[in-house]
């Protein structure tokens, strides 16, 4: 077991390390020069070589990745012995193009949105959608499963911002229940806090949680029709003890593996989200990052983004050989 | 034959008759396109140490015979009529769970395919302890694996101690087929079904696994229903033979009867078209022409008949009345065809004894 | 029949002279081991799936492969037919060294060596018409037939018993017999010379397997198609077969023709083999011989001769030394110090 997580971990380093020289690559892959962009509109090739100077981009791109490299790790210097010499501390992951703040300050900003967003949605989903597809398995063609199945097919063909903007005239500007939605973080007010996300955690949750019935009910479904389950009940062992026992530890395995990964993807951005509910998270930082050419906050999303996935992967890895023994042994 | 030898594990079973007895069994299941008559009117009987072998193809009804006696069918869905006694108790009609207390105590079954009948997430040992210890629950835990282990060692699992804590993939096909019936048996059950026990199994295991049952039947003194395709399996381990098709029981006899001196048109379609280690190997076999039915929209009369070489030889009634089961000269011998006895006594001895596969 | 007579790996099969001349398709020492890996860092282990196996199939010729599970039956008939790269070894076809052919060699030889598989539904695409799926290897191969791609696909479904006019129907139409029928009516699309059959008919109710070999027996006749059958089932084998090999655990331990292989065996492997099958003619279980335990694994294969960890003739030579396949009384080669004389019972 011990080697099969070493196994999984050095693979997901090796991962990483290959999309950090992907995304690093991006600095050279985007058509304008990154000097340029910072420069501003009035600029002389001057300007523009003092700014590539100061960033180091007329060093080889070799030298550069390690530069990159060494400053997420040790930190790194700027224009070293210049008078533009500007000190990054690890994790350093550069300076915003736009307003020269620190691209960490900002994720230290907005990561904490997102994740409170993903956090609170995947619960919700995972236990409304899981335990909606079990029951709706168990009670195959009954009214319960009908409804749940009507239900999960309206939520699953929804889109979030229409469902969130629904919620949000019924809810916010309508009746009044909720205030408009904002964040407060956790360690300030946690009733506050959830009090601020409740609006997106429901219109997440319930959209996830109708993919998530859906898929759970399949899958109990066809583990239901597994002959170790007909073993299990040709024992004699009562109907409850099949299902929870046997059927239902089958039956969770492939969920945990989407669900793993969906958290991981969402945790990377939940955009929509986001920008409907006016929240400053991840999601939005990037779009904008994006559309300024911010390239300093682009990669550090980007890999940021990357580093939840692999990390989610190793996690689903780890839980998927916890519960099914044989695959420990590959 | 042998008369039962252990006590009896309750008063209702005390006669001395047959432990499993089924009259007039029909299970159907309606379904979108019709109803499906997987078994239509099947009775037979089997005594403790006794082992009947039912024959039959795919969708001749045998697997829905044997899970209907275990109840493991879909009660929602499946309609049951007729009689199930085990030991004397009337499983028709029964209550889950009442059946449920039966299942893995009083009868059992095992599966053709021990991969996927065994749990993979499970060890094997706990497996077995769990079907102990649901109809033992005052077993401890450890009692419980303490049971397992011995019955892992008594169908010759190696190093049963250590083997326990084994899950399903670590074992070979024959080892979990062991496995399998260790979990069977581990309730000293009175019936054990086999459904297809040795299919997904080589021959070397199938012979070892056979072996086995038969050892262990002479142990427990369970009655155990075989089911299979394979003629030579039955013609190995069964007292009895029951011969299906299409939902019914179209022949009954011995095994002797029914191999050396089968009545059955299908029976001896069967036999001449399985090919044999001895005979003559250049002969061309002689198949059952066509296919099996469909149990939705089986053939009228006998439904045996689209495929039958001899349908039509005593009037019309093959094609218009479907055959009783009847009993031939022999005690004991059942065949359910319109021929006469004389007419089949003298087509088998002309066209099929002489061909390959069947008994001399 | 004379047999193929093997010393040692490496050595050339010494094949007798036969009016018919040069065999068809000559197996050479091949060899297929997968890698597995064990350790934290990959420290690999070999399974020998098949593991120097030597045999020739003459024009016409129908050769058996058996053996249990994990003998390497299958995977030898998939180096055949090239889905498999074998490790080392030599296959040849008609003179020509096949091992590694690739592109249009490999083309070339698909026209003339085709394959059965066993799950018939499985290997037929369900969208595809029966016509379309038999008509397949004529278009790959860019092959228009005189008379038009339909003619030769109703001649062929003509052929295999099947309905002519069922031309435009789906895979899920027709029953498991029939769709073997298919399966057969496709490869023998490019007129092959050898169809290498992998248990064919193990998926298959009896009473239309006996069809199946039926057909597959008259096919073999009327086109003088040579066959390596490929199967679990000795009495199927023994009614489709002139030739036998029997497998052990990657090894040819036995190969002889039908009469010896089935009436006087020399190998004690194909002996209990024999014994072990359940027969129809045989009421209980007598005078069989049982063999303990399981087959071992690939990955470790026993010293020695591989079958004498379940032998019950089994010696000190034959964990020291490798018994090669010599010629025995029964005419046929044996790899085996102890072999039995006489017929069985």
């Amino acid at each position: 077991m011990l080697r099969f997580i070493t196994r999984r971990v050095l693979v997901g380093v090796v991962t990483l390390i290959a999309i950090s020289i992907i995304v690093f690559g991006l600095f050279f892959a985007v058509p304008s020069s990154p000097a340029k962009v910072m420069c501003g509109k009035n600029c002389d090739a001057a300007s523009i070589a003092a700014v590539e100077t100061r960033l180091g981009l007329r060093d080889p791109i070799a030298e550069q990745y390690t530069s990159f490299m060494k400053g997420i790790f040790v930190g790194r210097t700027y224009a070293e012995g210049t008078a533009f010499e500007q000190r990054c501390d690890a994790p350093c992951l550069g300076f915003s193009f736009r307003n020269n703040e620190a691209v960490t300050s900002i994720l230290g900003r907005t990561v904490p949105v997102t994740i409170s967003i993903v956090f609170g949605a995947a619960i919700l989903w995972l236990l409304i959608g899981v335990s909606l597809g079990m029951i709706s398995a168990l009670r195959r063609g009954t009214l319960f499963d009908k409804v749940a199945i009507g239900i999960s097919l309206t939520g699953a063909s929804m889109q979030v911002f229409f469902f969130g903007l629904i919620l949000l005239y019924v809810l916010v500007y309508t009746s009044g229940i909720l205030p408009f939605p904002s964040y407060t973080p956790f360690t300030d007010n946690p009733a506050k806090w959830a009090q601020g996300l409740i609006l997106p955690w429901i219109t997440l949750g319930f959209l996830n949680s109708a993919i998530y019935a859906r898929l759970s009910r399949a899958q109990m479904l066809e583990t239901l029709s597994e002959d170790y389950v007909r073993t299990a009940r040709a024992k004699g062992l009562p109907l409850r003890r099949v299902y929870t026992k046997h059927a239902l530890r089958a039956a969770i395995t492939p969920i945990v593996t989407i669900a793993g990964l969906d958290i991981g993807a969402s945790l990377g951005g939940t955009f929509i989200t986001e920008t409907i509910f006016g929240l400053r998270g991840l999601g939005k930082e990037t779009v904008e990052a994006v559309s300024f050419l911010n390239l300093p906050i682009v990669v550090a999303t980007v890999l940021l983004a990357a580093v939840f996935i692999v990390v989610a992967n190793l996690i689903v890895d780890v839980l998927y050989a916890v519960i099914d023994p044989r695959v420990r042994l590959s | 034959m042998t008369a039962p030898a252990s006590a009896p594990k309750s008063p209702e079973t005390t006669d001395t008759g047959a432990y499993l007895r089924v009259s007039d069994l029909r299970v159907q299941f309606p379904t979108e396109d019709g109803v499906v008559k997987a078994v239509d009117g099947v009775s037979f009987s089997v005594e403790r140490g006794q082992t009947l072998g039912i024959v039959g193809e795919s969708g001749s009804g045998k697997s829905v015979t044997s899970l209907t006696i275990m109840g493991l069918h879909n009660t929602k869905r499946a309609r049951i009529s007729g009689e199930i006694l085990v030991g004397g108790r009337n499983v028709v009609g029964m209550s889950e769970e009442q059946t449920r207390r039966l299942r893995g105590r009083d009868m059992s079954m095992i599966f053709q395919d021990p991969l996927s009948a065994l749990h993979p997430y499970y060890k094997v040992g706990a497996q077995i302890a769990e079907a102990f210890k649901v109809h033992h629950p005052n077993a401890s835990k450890s009692e419980a694996k303490k049971r397992a282990i011995d019955m892992l060692g008594r169908v010759g699992i190696p190093q049963p101690a250590r083997r326990a804590d084994s899950y399903p993939h670590e074992f070979s096909g024959g080892m979990r087929q062991r496995a399998m019936i260790a979990m069977a048996l581990v309730n000293d059950p009175d019936l054990l079904i086999a459904d297809e026990p040795t299919t997904a199994l080589d021959v070397t295991v199938q012979a070892q696994i056979l072996d086995l049952l038969e050892d262990l039947q002479r142990e427990f003194n369970s009655a155990i229903i075989m089911i299979t395709h394979d003629l030579g399996v039955v013609a190995q381990v069964a007292d009895d033979v029951l011969v299906m098709y299409g939902g019914r029981a179209v022949e009954f006899g011995s095994v002797e009867q029914v191999m050396r001196r089968p009545q059955h048109p299908y029976t001896w379609g069967l036999l001449a078209s399985v090919p044999s280690l001895h005979g003559d190997a250049e002969a061309d076999l002689v198949p059952i022409k066509g296919n099996p039915p469909s149990l939705i929209n089986l053939p009228t009369g006998c439904a045996f008949h689209p495929r039958c070489r001899y349908a039509g030889r005593n009037g019309e009634r093959s094609f218009t009345d479907v055959p009783e089961l009847h009993q031939v000269k022999e005690r004991g011998h059942l065949v359910a065809c319109h021929l006469s006895e004389a007419d089949r006594t003298k087509f088998y001895a002309e066209d099929i004894a002489p061909s390959a596969g069947v008994a001399q | 029949m004379t047999e193929t007579l093997v010393q040692e790996p490496g050595a050339q099969p010494v094949e007798p002279s036969r009016p018919s001349g040069e065999p068809l398709l000559v197996v050479d020492d091949l060899t297929k081991h997968f890698p597995v890996r064990s350790g934290l860092f990959g420290k690999t282990g070999l399974v020998r799936a098949v593991d120097g196996v030597s045999f020739s199939v003459r024009a016409g010729e129908t050769l058996g492969l058996v053996g249990e599970s994990g003998c390497g039956k299958t995977t030898t008939g998939r180096m055949l037919v090239r889905l498999l790269e074998p490790t080392s070894g030599k296959i040849t076809f008609e003179g020509k060294d096949i091992t590694h052919s690739k592109g249009g060699g490999l083309r070339q030889l698909r026209q003339d060596m085709q394959i059965i598989f066993q799950d018939p539904y499985a290997s037929l695409n369900p969208r595809h018409t029966v016509g379309r799926i038999v008509a397949m290897p004529l278009q790959v191969n860019g092959i228009n037939p005189p008379g038009g791609v339909k003619k030769r696909v109703q001649e062929l479904l003509e052929l295999v018993g099947l309905n002519p006019e069922h031309y435009n129907r789906y895979p899920h139409e027709f029953s498991g017999g029939q769709r073997q029928r298919i399966g057969v009516a496709r490869a023998l699309a490019l007129r092959p010379k050898i169809i290498v059959a992998d248990e064919p008919v193990s998926a298959l109710d009896v009473s239309i397997q006996a069809q199946v070999i039926n057909l597959l027996r008259e096919l073999q006749r009327e086109l003088d198609l040579a066959f390596v059958f490929i199967a679990h089932d000795l009495a199927v084998v023994r009614h489709f077969c002139q030739r036998i090999a029997v497998m052990y655990l990657g090894k040819i331990v036995e190969v002889g023709d039908r009469t010896a292989i089935y009436e006087r065996p020399a190998h004690p492997y194909t002996r209990a083999l024999l014994s072990a099958v359940p027969d129809v003619t045989k009421m209980g279980a007598s005078g069989r011989i049982r063999l303990e335990g399981d087959v071992p694994t690939p990955l470790n294969p026993p010293s020695g001769c591989r079958f004498r960890t379940r032998c019950w003739k089994a010696q000190e030579v034959c964990a020291t030394e490798e018994p090669p396949l010599t010629i025995k009384p029964n005419g046929a080669s044996a790899a085996c110090h102890f072999p039995e004389d006489g017929a069985i019972k």
